[in-house]
This record gives structure tokens, C-alpha cells and sequence, in this order.
């Protein structure tokens, strides 16, 4: 099933939001995870667990520590599930 | 350094009858139980109906994204522990180096353990949370308060069942007396309230099964107690260095003389009958902190409901005291509070705190018919004045595994 961009990066806000209290409107394409969002390395793992389920797709554990952005995660989701 | 003293300049619990020390402390001396019938799905699957949890869920004291990556006894050692350190003046200025936390819980993170397992069966291996092994393991409420407060002196956790609490205290007293620290913040936790540990507790029969009337089923010292009632939530006190408190003004309650300890070396979970294990520990506590049975005005009892366990304590204390324990105030708190296992000895030690400070020991409530083998002054109903002048008072605590714990407390 494709995934446009925008569904993919609202359902992420939702996801960072819940796993680590960011608000949605402060969580945009270009933010890096860890050094914008202070998002660690064990939320970084809910996270991405909390996508694979959301959107139907895998994130490889040596994927992951390339998804330094969010923008990265959305492209790789959208990519994954087209 | 053998002439340093260690005094209390912080108090904080959350507990069944108060989510801070003013409420709990004014429900203790008003008699109020915490006990309630749970509402828990898997209640019927239970012979035991109740149980006493906290008064104020930890959803009310902190924010929801920090409460999901810790267990409930983490969140009780955060709430408790900030309202002590707060209480002590916020003295965020120390030294980290100087300052150290120990915490102590009798079981860990429990529900955190179970729930992860339920996940790991629904769900599989990569649902599990992340957050799991800091969330169960024993030293997670240590570690989490000691994180906050940067504390770099040390973190620990001893582990001695339902003596814990108390032995972190006086793990506690040790290391400002030792010098390797000037500042602790030391306590106990516990969150056990689920269906496992509650039917393996109901296994030994160590629960009280009175479903009819939960409120009066914690009755230490009462003839017709059957068990003890699973409590949760937490206590944690501020020790310092006596002259460290005095330099930055600090309002000091009272003074840690000294503190006992022993082991029975007789039974995995029995109590010794002779109580010689306890008889020494109320010895050692004593002469370690330069007291003698004339000094002691007032005592909060482990005293858990349990038919075997109240007249053994009992008994002991009469031994050790003697005809000193006529003048010797029994309160048995958890009649109110139930028991709160890791936490217990720190609650408790908290309330021995308040008694100094107001010269008031804390009733037991629910004795309708005293167990005539109970030989020791039992504070019933309505709480009771303690003298004027120099007092001092003591805890005790055991643990299953035969820990014997006794802390000496004294006004100056």
C-alpha cells in the first residue's frame, strides 16, 4: 500500500509525541532524533517498533542507526511500503 | 570520624493513607485505614479480595511520559524523594561527591516483569519494551532518584526482603559515618499489588483473608489476626552530617544514633520463636548508639498481623527491654498503612521521625481483643504523648530469609 509523505511524517509526530513526550508541532522533516528531539537510544528502538507496526513495514536493526532525521525515517517508510 | 553524628533534615512517603508526609502523618494519628477492597479484574481469581494501595496514583504527581519508562516502585521513590529532598531545603548547592541515594525495595520491578512476559506471549521478542531491564531491576529506584540528583558519592540497594527499607537507612548511616558521604537520601519502595505475587504471598498463608471487612484485617497484636495486608508506596528520608546540616541552616527533626543488625540463621520465612535474633539486633542497636533501655520512650513494631510473627516480636522486645519496656510506646502502624514489604522499614522510620518531632506515637487500630501473649504497651485506638526532654525510639524489621534490623533514633 503506498504512504504519502505527509500521512507518514503526522503519524510519526503522533508516535515521538507519545514515546517521548516532543510536542507534534515542534517535530519536522530536518530534526535529528537525538540531537534536536533528545530522543535516546532505547525510545529510538520504541519508536521505530511503534512504526513498523503503524505503517505495515520492517526497519532493519543496521537501517535504524541510519535514520539519523526524520525525514530519513519517512522516506525509508514511504520507500519501504511502495 | 568517629565523632560524626547523622541527623534526618528531609522527610517525603507516598503511602495508602497519604500521597505526602502531612497527609499521611494526620491519617495515622486519626486511625484511618488504607485498606480497600481492589477493583483489579483478576481480584476473583484471588482468595484474597484487598489490599492497600497507594492513596494518590503517581498519574496525579508526575508527568505521563516520564511514568512510562519507569515502574511503579521508580515512580514512588521519585515522588517520595522529591517531597524529602524539598523538605531539606532543596540543598542542590552540595557537593555531588558527598551526596549519595539508597534506596531499597524488597522485590523490584515485579509488575514491570510480568507485564513484559504478557507482551512477550501476545506479542513476541520485538514488542518487548526497551525500557524493561531498567524498569525491573531492584536498583532502578536507587539509580533513577540518584540520576536526578547527580548524586556521585554512590548508589545502592540493599536487599533483604521486608527488612529492606531499614537497611537502607541504615546502610545509609554508615556511609555518612564512614565518611564517604555527607548527604543520603535513603528509603525504601515497593509495588507488588498483582495477582502473582499476591496468590504466591496467599500460597504461604501470609495474607489475611478477611474479604468481608478489609479495613479491619490488618490487626497486629489483636487475637484473632490472620495475615498480613499487601501494601504499596514508599518512604525515603534526608541524613546528613551534623555538622554539614548546621553550616548551610539546615532544619534538623532528630538524630540516627545507631542501628543493629543480626540474622536468625533458623527458617526461610518463619519467625524464630525465641526471637534471640531481634533480642541482639535491639542490643547492638542500643550500645552502637550509646543508648540504654531507660532511653527509649517509644517504638514502631514490624508487627504485620501475622498469628506467629506478633507474639515472636513481641516476646523479643519484652526480653531485650525488660522491665524497661513498661515505659516503651508500641505503635504497630501498619495496622493502618498494611505492609508495605521494602518500604515498610522507611515509612516507618519516617513516622518514628514525627513522633519525636511531635511527641505524639501513632496509634494501632483494630485491636478488639489484645492477644493476652502479647506483653509489651500497645498504643491503641488514639495516639499517645511521649515525655519531654530526651527521648529516643526505635524501629524494627525483619525480613523472610531471617534479616533482623533494628535503627535507634533520638531528639536532640
Amino acid at each position: 500500500m503506498a504512504l504519502s509523505q505527509a500521512d507518514v511524517l503526522a503519524g510519526i509526530k503522533e508516535i515521538v509525541e507519545e514515546v517521548a513526550g516532543i510536542p507534534a508541532a515542534s517535530i519536522e522533516l530536518d530534526k535529528n532524533f537525538t540531537d534536536d528531539l533528545e530522543v535516546d537510544s532505547l525510545s529510538m528502538v520504541e519508536v521505530v517498533v511503534a512504526c513498523e507496526e503503524r505503517f505495515g513495514v520492517k526497519i532493519p536493526d543496521e537501517k535504524v542507526t541510519e535514520l539519523a532525521t526524520v525525514g530519513d525515517a519517512v522516506n525509508f517508510i514511504v520507500n519501504a511500503a511502495a | 570520624m568517629s565523632q560524626r553524628r547523622v541527623v534526618v533534615t528531609g522527610l517525603g512517603v507516598t503511602t495508602p493513607i497519604g500521597g505526602d508526609v502531612a497527609t499521611t502523618w494526620k491519617a495515622l494519628l486519626a486511625g484511618q485505614s488504607g485498606v480497600r477492597l481492589l477493583t483489579d479484574d483478576w481480584r476473583d481469581l484471588l482468595p484474597v479480595h484487598f489490599a492497600a494501595r497507594v492513596a494518590t496514583e503517581p498519574a496525579d504527581q508526575m508527568e505521563r511520559v516520564e511514568m512510562r519508562r519507569l515502574d511503579r516502585s521508580e515512580q514512588f521513590a521519585l515522588i517520595a524523594s522529591r517531597e524529602a529532598w524539598k523538605d531539606a531545603g532543596s540543598p542542590d548547592e552540595i557537593d555531588k561527591e558527598r551526596l549519595g541515594v539508597v534506596i531499597a525495595s524488597g522485590i523490584g520491578g515485579v509488575i514491570t516483569l510480568l507485564d513484559q512476559f504478557n507482551v512477550f506471549n501476545e506479542k513476541g521478542a520485538r514488542s518487548v519494551s526497551p525500557h524493561t531491564v531498567p524498569m525491573l531491576m531492584p536498583n532502578g529506584p536507587a539509580a533513577n532518584v540518584g540520576l536526578e540528583l547527580q548524586a556521585k558519592a554512590g548508589v545502592h540497594t540493599p536487599v533483604s526482603a521486608c527488612a529492606s527499607g531499614a537497611e537502607a537507612i541504615g546502610y545509609a548511616y554508615e556511609m555518612i559515618k564512614s565518611n564517604r558521604a555527607d548527604i543520603i537520601v535513603a528509603g525504601g519502595v515497593e509495588a507488588a499489588i498483582h495477582q502473582l505475587p499476591m496468590a504466591a504471598f496467599g500460597q504461604m498463608k501470609a495474607l489475611s483473608t478477611r474479604n468481608d471487612n478489609p479495613a479491619a484485617a490488618s490487626r497486629p497484636y489483636d487475637i484473632d489476626r490472620d495475615g498480613f495486608v499487601l501494601g504499596e508506596g514508599g518512604g525515603v528520608l534526608i541524613l546528613e552530617e551534623y555538622e554539614t546540616a548546621k553550616a548551610r541552616g539546615a532544619r534538623i527533626y532528630c538524630e540516627i544514633a545507631g542501628q543493629g543488625l543480626t540474622s536468625d540463621g533458623y527458617h526461610i520465612a518463619a519467625p524464630d520463636p525465641d526471637g534471640a535474633g531481634v533480642q541482639r539486633a535491639i542490643k547492638f542497636a542500643l550500645a552502637n548508639s550509646g543508648l540504654s533501655t531507660k532511653d527509649i520512650v517509644h517504638l514502631n513494631a514490624h508487627a504485620t498481623s501475622t498469628p506467629a510473627g506478633d507474639v515472636a516480636e513481641a516476646n523479643a522486645l519484652r526480653k531485650a527491654l525488660g522491665a524497661d519496656a513498661d515505659h516503651v510506646a508500641v505503635s504497630a502502624t501498619k495496622s493502618m498503612t498494611g505492609h508495605l514489604l521494602g518500604g515498610a522499614g522507611a515509612i516507618e522510620s519516617v513516622f518514628i521521625v514525627k513522633a519525636l518531632q511531635e511527641r505524639l506515637a501513632p496509634p494501632t487500630i483494630n485491636i478488639e481483643n489484645l492477644d493476652p501473649a502479647v506483653t509489651v504497651d500497645v498504643v491503641r485506638d488514639t495516639p499517645r504523648a511521649l515525655p519531654a526532654g530526651d527521648i529516643a525510639a526505635l524501629n524494627d524489621s525483619f525480613g523472610f530469609g531471617g534479616h533482623n534490623v533494628v535503627l535507634a533514633f533520638k531528639t536532640l
